[in-house]
């Protein structure tokens, strides 16, 4: 009996997948014409709550919206337009077939599941790649400039992972032109008064009455009033959790509470330890450093990557010959050669830069070289193509990257991790939905370059409209608990509690410093490499850390107005209990897998290898009232229509 | 590679609330690298504030990658500080020299009102959004994608001016408190292409009217151009005007009848 | 304790809304801004016409006492005998003194709504980048023009402070006397301080016409890769023309080259 069944009978919680039933390529078209309905007219007397605007949330509300819902929508931001979904550069993949290179729904698909290592749930997958085709369509429609070719028609270009050309983009700002696109929808809705937007609102619990997601409780960021809010549904599209490493590439504010209090309100965690390390960020150049900053892997088709042969070379990199030059992407994987996935290309880098080849100042990068790209297409083309890119590296790295080659180094960039949901996107609480990054269901281990995005139209637009109805539909004129329920009571007392407690805490040190040290510990231990010493260590010095969080934080100011401290302080509790969770989820996954290495698992030749045996599963926790206590519950995963192999990009 | 900037004195505006009296602030700055950014500055500056036990400096910031549009600033009385088409977070300290002087203020207009320190409420911005910065598409029925063949030419302008970020240095460079720019800039991005054509000119309308409930008026002197980040051109600005002309000139029959 | 929602939320479908309003057209269109702005830039073109056939006019003087004092009664019998004398003439200045009031109104209303867009100051020094001293002079040398011209009409028109106006010469071969204009232009221009103020208005048009003559191209909403490099020489260009026109008429007077 393998592992994975094991853990199956010993599963705490009921995690039924609701996978339709039949053949792949039919299950979402069956689910559709199976779901139950909500009359339009009907529609207007349900409440939704969407958390977070960013793709997923704001084509989710925008949507539930135009359906006739009522939605509250929920941003800290100061616009519903800043989420982070804005900072995707490289573009959105459609299986289109525009180019006539052979791409397919099917072909999407099964290079999703083959990049994502067989680790993701393939009809969630399946029905990915047949929206993918709708959300072109539907960008287009609300005027996303994607670019064009001379004749008019959509351009394509290629990217990581993938064989063939079906990657849309805007130039270098595809996430934004995508979240612009999602948020004027949005906006029309609150202009029209189909969704109530709450701007500097910030989730702080989830209610949870009767086993149903009843509503939320959440902090004016500006009064630091906490108020309650009730729904017949909530909705979370609050992101992910890349900055439990400190230094990533996502936005300063992103954080995993929402995601975390929901999992603390009985909400499974899945696979918290898959991570992606994105492979060409900017090298940190100091240590004062706050974030590391994503060039897109567009870059990477044009751009080749090198190391120089020999570790103790000084000169300046066009005047390193060729043969002293260690193309080794293109050596170790010559069918996709710099455009091998993320978690390879970025391994391969560090492999380098262990061996004393990187490169700068720091030795902590390696070469991205457009030299013979701006030779064979001329600058004016390079320019057209990544000019904004450029000129961001530029001002970032002082350097100019038409003279001298770009030099990046893998950073935290995605997490594929996130809550546990259902094919209908649902948790395992009731009312209770996910999407986008907050949830984890369609990129296994791994995830493609240009999926994000895809992901999160996805689920907004084409997913949830559906699911929420069919759940929504029997509660029908039915009361639901009001926000003088003594469960938001409860709920929001604890959250007061709880701020009130940092605030008294009355050390010495800034939420950013154990930011910054849990984040070390995490990207040492929990990062591009991980073993089981390494995660011991880190499981012992995490909750040391925590307990000098506790007792050694400061926060200055007050509660009671516009104070970012203490919202930090909020932050990176959360992250401390997730970093936990973490290390024992990576720790616990005896096999190598996508963006999760486990240094003990590997082939001769240093590639990931998979226990497909015992860990081919959602490893998906339960809160355990310790964050050192969790339980394991287990989704086995059954590939029908992919077969298990060893993933090759030889 | 990396040089160190030596006493820096910041000089940064403090206030509690939008309804205080608000003042300069200086706090010096003795050691930084010139690869640190300037919000990395401002890091470092709070996180030595609270360690002081006094209360951190407020300030919007996200992405700290010049697209979101987040940051804000006036610094040494130029939005976004002293380096063309670069946002505040996107500043690098190399743009100063030992012992400057910095004077950090926050943005001012009546449409921006502050919140705390140097944060400001940019909602407006969304109102005028909200009023007709769109093309209505319900999700569901959209024709294929290539089903409208648009320019090359016509795709990239419209993407020029797409590329605002919202961020409103228009409006804080504006000696006017003026969002032509912005609003200019949607405009011009959904009014050139092909989908937006049905709601063009109502577009341009309501989006003017609503901006005019909150904003000054343009007088064309360009501040706003030379502040964004984005370096999106007053040409979006006349375009605006040409189309709310025609929306009230020559289809003033259509819209009568709507 | 329990709730059942009820709908509070309006419409499912509608588009960009702009508020309906119940006002005439051209009252509707000067409610905004933008509109303010085009009868700024109309107003402007039509002064600008003034400003140049009126510099070109006024260089009859250096033809002589004869031709422009005959262009001045030209001028005073448009149309006649079919329209009674003055009556033409009064009705353009009838239509200037509305593009003036027009012009005023709006330039007024403008800043006060712009005062009320920033009504807390920076607080420290702006570095302005691109704004040139022209335009952010508007309402300065506006206001200078405005002071010339009333001083203009008063001395020139209506003879107010000149006493050669309102005098009578009969030149070579006329058959009945015409109003002395050359002589009052001399006489006005020989009093330097008058001569100097008339400079200093001028110049201060021609910075004024520098920036509004382009402004109008924006306001209107004229902008063409094509012609866009054009309009910075066009307004340049029409500035100086006017400047040089006009300032060499007391220069002529004092250097003596005119009298």
């Amino acid at each position: 009996m393998s592992l994975t069944d094991d853990l199956l009978a010993k599963n705490t919680v009921q995690l039924d997948s609701k996978i339709p039933a039949g053949p792949m390529a039919d299950k979402w078209n069956s689910y559709k014409d199976n779901m139950k309905l909500v009359n339009p007219n009907n529609k207007r007397k349900f409440k939704v709550i969407v958390v977070g605007t960013g793709l997923a949330g704001a084509s989710a509300a925008a949507t539930l919206a135009e359906l006739g819902y009522q939605v509250d929508a929920f941003t800290f931001h100061d616009s519903a337009r800043r989420a982070h979904s804005i900072a995707a550069q490289g573009g959105i993949n459609g299986a289109k077939n525009y180019k006539g290179d052979g791409d397919s729904i099917h072909r999407l698909f099964y290079d999703t599941v083959k990049g994502g290592d067989f680790r993701a749930r393939e009809a969630n997958v399946h029905r990915l790649a047949e929206n993918s085709v709708d959300i072109i369509d539907q960008m287009v429609a609300q005027g996303v400039p994607f670019a064009r070719e001379y004749g008019g028609l959509l351009d394509n270009r290629s990217f990581g992972g993938a064989q063939v050309s079906r990657t849309f983009y805007a130039r270098g700002q595809t996430g934004q032109q995508l979240l612009l696109g999602a948020y004027q929808q949005f906006s029309r809705q609150v202009g029209l008064g189909g969704i109530r937007l709450f701007n500097r609102t910030e989730l702080i619990d989830i209610v949870v009455i009767d086993g149903h997601a009843s509503g939320i409780v959440v902090r004016d960021l500006v009064t630091g009033e906490l108020q309650s809010h009730a729904a017949h549904a909530v909705v979370l599209a609050t992101g992910g959790y890349g900055n439990a490493f400190f230094l990533s590439t996502n936005a300063m504010a992103c954080n995993v509470t929402a995601a975390w209090r929901a999992h603390r309100k009985g909400a499974l965690f899945a696979n918290p330890c898959y991570t992606q390390i994105h492979p060409t960020c900017i090298p940190q150049s100091d240590d004062s450093q706050s974030k590391l900053t994503l060039m897109s892997e567009s870059l990477r088709n044009d751009g080749r990557v090198w190391v120089p042969t020999n570790p103790d070379e000084t000169r300046p990199a066009h005047e390193v010959p060729e043969n002293e030059r260690d193309y080794y992407l293109e050596r170790l994987y010559p069918s996709f050669g710099n455009l091998a996935p993320r978690d390879i290309s970025s391994r391969a880098a560090k492999r380098a830069v262990d061996k004393g080849l990187g490169v700068g100042p720091k030795k902590n990068g390696v070469y991205l070289d457009f030299a013979d790209a701006i030779q064979r297409l001329g600058r004016e083309v390079v320019e057209e193509r990544y000019g904004n890119l450029f000129q961001m590296y530029e001002r970032i790295a002082g350097e100019n990257p038409y003279e001298q080659p770009m030099r990046i180094y893998p950073a935290s960039h995605y997490t594929m991790g996130g809550l546990w949901v259902d094919y209908e996107l649902m948790t395992n609480i009731p009312g209770l939905y996910a999407a986008g990054e907050a949830n984890f269901s369609d990129h296994g281990a791994n995830r493609l370059g240009a999926s994000a995005l895809m992901q999160g139209l996805s689920d907004g637009y084409f997913v949830l409209p559906y699911t929420i109805g069919n759940y929504l539909a029997p509660m029908l004129n039915k009361a639901i608990p009001g926000t003088d329920h003594p469960e938001f009571k409860a709920a929001e007392e604890a959250a007061r509690l709880r701020f009130n407690g940092y605030l008294a805490a009355g050390g010495t040190k800034s939420p950013d410093f154990f930011h910054r040290e849990l984040g070390k510990i995490i990207w040492d231990y929990c990062g591009m490499e991980r073993t089981e010493q390494g995660l011991e260590k880190a499981l012992s010095e995490i909750p040391a850390l925590y307990e000098e969080f506790k007792k050694d934080l400061r926060v200055t100011g007050s509660g009671e107005s516009m104070n970012q401290t203490l919202e930090k302080a909020g932050r990176v509790d959360d992250f401390f209990q997730l970093g936990m969770l973490m290390c024992q989820d990576a720790l616990d996954r005896k096999e190598s897998c996508g963006g999760h290495f486990r240094a003990e698992f590997q082939t001769d030749d240093g590639e990931a290898l998979r226990d497909d045996d015992n860990y081919c599963h959602v490893s998906a926790w339960e809160w355990g009232g310790d964050p050192m206590k969790p339980n394991l519950n287990v989704e086995k995963l059954e590939f029908e229509e992919v077969h298990l192999a060893t993933r090759s990009y030889k | 590679m990396s040089n160190h900037l030596k006493n820096i004195t910041l000089r940064i505006w403090r206030q509690a609330g939008p309804n205080v009296k608000g003042n300069f602030e200086n706090h010096v700055i003795d050691e930084i690298t010139d690869e640190a950014s300037f919000l990395e500055m401002l890091d470092i500056l709070n996180d030595k504030l609270v360690h002081e036990g006094k209360e951190a400096v407020v300030f919007d910031h996200d992405c700290r990658e010049g697209i979101c549009g987040t940051c804000s600033l006036m610094i040494d009385g130029q939005a976004h500080g002293p380096q063309r088409g670069t946002a505040t977070c996107q500043l690098h300290m190399r743009q100063f020299k030992s012992n400057d002087t910095i004077t950090v203020e926050p943005w001012r207009a009546s449409a921006f009102p502050l919140i705390k320190d140097l944060m400001v409420d940019r909602s407006a911005f969304d109102r005028i959004i909200e009023s007709g910065g769109y093309i209505t598409a319900d999700t569901g029925g959209a024709p294929d994608a290539n089903l409208i063949p648009i320019p090359k030419v016509i795709a990239d302008a419209a993407m020029d001016s797409a590329e605002c970020i919202g961020c409103g240095a228009c409006v804080a460079a504006c000696p006017n408190g003026a969002a032509n720019l912005f609003t200019g800039a949607k405009i011009a991005h959904l009014n050139r292409l092909p989908q937006g054509q049905a709601e063009r000119y109502s577009r341009a309308e309501a989006m003017v009217e609503t901006m005019d409930e909150h904003f000054g008026s343009c007088t064309n002197h360009g501040e706003c151009e030379a502040a964004c980040p984005k370096e999106i051109s007053i040409d979006v600005i006349a375009l605006m005007h040409k189309d709310y002309r025609k929306a009230k000139f020559s289809n003033r029959k259509d819209l009568a009848r709507g | 304790m329990a709730q059942i929602v009820t709908s509070q939320r309006g419409p499912v479908t509608g588009t960009a809304t702009a508020k309906k309003k119940r006002r005439p057209f051209l009252l509707d269109l000067y409610s905004t801004a933008v509109g303010k702005k085009y009868v700024m830039g109309a107003t402007g073109i039509a002064m600008m016409g003034f400003v140049l056939f009126h510099m070109i006019g006024n260089l009859k003087m250096y033809a002589g006492a004869a031709d422009l004092d005959h262009y001045a009664h030209f001028l005073q019998t448009l149309l006649y005998p079919l329209a009674p004398k003055g009556w033409v003439l009064w009705i353009l200045r009838g239509g200037l003194i509305s593009m003036l009031f027009l012009h005023l109104h709006a330039a007024y209303s403008l800043t006060v709504m712009n005062r009320h867009a920033r009504p807390v100051k920076y607080q420290s020094k702006r570095d302005y980048q691109i704004a040139n001293f022209a335009s952010r002079t508007m309402r300065m040398s506006g206001l200078v023009i405005l002071a010339f011209i009333v001083w203009h009409l008063a001395d020139l028109t209506f003879g107010v402070v000149n006493s050669q106006v309102g005098e009578m010469v009969a030149h070579s071969g006329d058959e009945e006397s015409v109003k002395a204009v050359y002589a009052s232009v001399v006489h006005s221009f020989s009093r330097t301080p008058v001569a100097l103020f008339y400079v200093f208005a001028n110049v201060l048009l021609g910075i004024h016409l520098f920036h509004g003559a382009w402004s109008i191209f924006q306001s209107f909403g004229w902008n063409n890769p094509r012609f866009n490099t054009w309009r910075r020489a066009f307004a340049t260009g029409f500035a100086a023309l006017v400047v040089v026109g006009n300032v060499s008429f007391p220069i002529a007077v004092m250097a003596g080259v005119v009298g």
